[in-house]
């Protein structure tokens, strides 16, 4: 899940598939409307873009043993502007995210990215990827936290004129009484968040059955590696 | 005597820093597949978190507040925190290599482990002396311990049913910890 050493970025659907758990502690604190979450995926994004494009740039300069604790210098740098910025510009947001703010740092995605891409290619190509990365995380926390703000008090957009100033009348209430007030708890946050999981599975795994079965191989082509491990 | 120790029960049970605050969710889903690997990483956790919480805490309070310092307040704790996790590598490795396989990636993985940063940054805006932050830390960490063996004894037993297909893997994961979070609001009531 964490296997950071092991994963592929390239594919925008792997990315779509490994941004809940790699991101999972912001992704389900955040979530709970969707401004939190918006404001939260916009910060990560720019760290991720700043962090990675440094890393890239840097890359044939650190040593293997330093590695690690160099990544988590830069992307704290880079969190610690992210999170003075946020102050600046609105402060009631930056009190809204609270502790998950300078948390960013702590995102698995990011050092992942890191270690996985930045750390191996030109700075702009790791700059690509990591907008594709950041992208793909903001859409599903937005998804997850419209969802879970419509349940859980019934209303969409609460708030909205935080961070875009021009939204003041965005907010429209769904549902008169909140149909499913478990979402706005932990609880109904990791419930939700597995039902959506389970959702993409589930047409992943559709297409699959209409096609017809691949060819089987011939016996003895392909080599198989044995590590021991499962 | 009795606030710490409402401190304790409070970081353990009604405000578990895993199911009620989303601390430390990346090891908790990662390694807490097998109860043995969760042992470890519990383990691990606690000596991780207990050390540079107090480290964290008293650098906070004697050298950043004073000299007004602590807009660097998150590099110095990742500084801190990531020496602290390159030693315990080095010390497990040592005295005990097996384990130190089976935690593999999530070892180097704690320094970005968001319960023990979240604790040093808590600790510093909360905590009004050391033995409290002490107290604080070692809850989190006995909270996290406790939620990560009960959620990797669940998993070992969700091995042997016949999970709907979509629900297979993460998922299905994602449901056991959404119901443990359930019966820990229960807690809720005792603060």
């Amino acid at each position: 899940m964490t296997a950071t050493a092991t994963l592929n970025f390239n594919s925008c659907r792997d990315k779509l598939a490994l941004t809940p758990l790699l991101g999972l502690c912001p992704l389900l604190a955040v979530s709970n409307s969707a401004i939190s979450a918006l404001t939260l995926g916009l910060c990560t994004l720019s760290v991720l873009l700043g962090s990675s494009f440094c890393i890239s740039l840097l890359r044939n300069r650190f040593t293997p043993a330093l590695r690690l604790p160099a990544y988590m210098l830069i992307i704290a740098s880079f969190t610690s502007c992210a999170e003075f910025l946020l102050q600046a510009y609105s402060y009631a947001l930056a009190e809204r995210l609270g502790l998950f703010l300078p948390l960013i740092v702590s995102n698995c995605l990011i050092l992942g990215h890191a270690e996985s891409f930045a750390s191996k290619t030109p700075p702009l190509h790791a700059l690509r990827d990591a907008l594709g990365l950041g992208l793909s995380f903001i859409l599903v926390l937005l998804v997850l936290g419209m969802l879970r703000e419509a349940l859980g008090s019934g209303r969409l957009f609460t708030n909205m004129d935080l961070l875009l100033p021009f939204a003041t009348n965005w907010e429209f209430i769904c549902f008169n009484s909140p149909p499913f007030p478990l979402a706005l708890t932990p609880s109904g946050a990791f419930l939700l968040l597995a039902f959506l999981i389970a959702f993409k599975n589930y047409f992943d795994q559709r297409p699959a059955q209409h096609q017809p079965a691949p060819e089987p191989e011939p016996a003895g082509s392909k080599r198989v590696r044995v590590t021991g491990q499962v | 005597m009795a606030d710490l120790l409402l401190l304790l029960c409070g970081a353990i049970l009604v405000n578990n820093v895993v199911l009620t605050q989303y601390l430390g969710l990346c090891p908790f889903m990662g390694a807490g597949g097998r109860l043995e690997t969760a042992f470890w990483m519990a383990a691990l956790t606690t000596f991780v978190l207990t050390l540079s919480a107090a480290i964290n805490y008293v650098i906070y309070r004697y050298l950043l507040l004073p000299f007004d310092l602590v807009f660097l307040r998150l590099i110095v704790f990742i500084f801190v925190i990531a020496t602290i996790v390159s030693f315990s590598d080095l010390l497990l490795r040592k005295i005990a290599p097996l384990p130190h396989k089976m935690l593999g990636i999530f070892l180097p993985l704690s320094a970005s482990n968001s319960l023990i940063l979240g604790v040093a940054l808590l600790n510093g805006e909360q905590a009004n002396s050391f033995i409290a932050a002490i107290f604080y830390s070692v809850g989190a960490a006995a909270g996290f311990s406790l939620a990560i063996v009960l959620f990797a004894a669940l998993r070992e037993r969700l091995v042997m049913n016949a999970v709907p297909v979509p629900f297979q893997g993460a998922a299905i994961s994602l449901v056991t910890a959404g119901l443990m979070a359930l019966a820990f609001m229960g807690f809720a009531g005792l603060g």
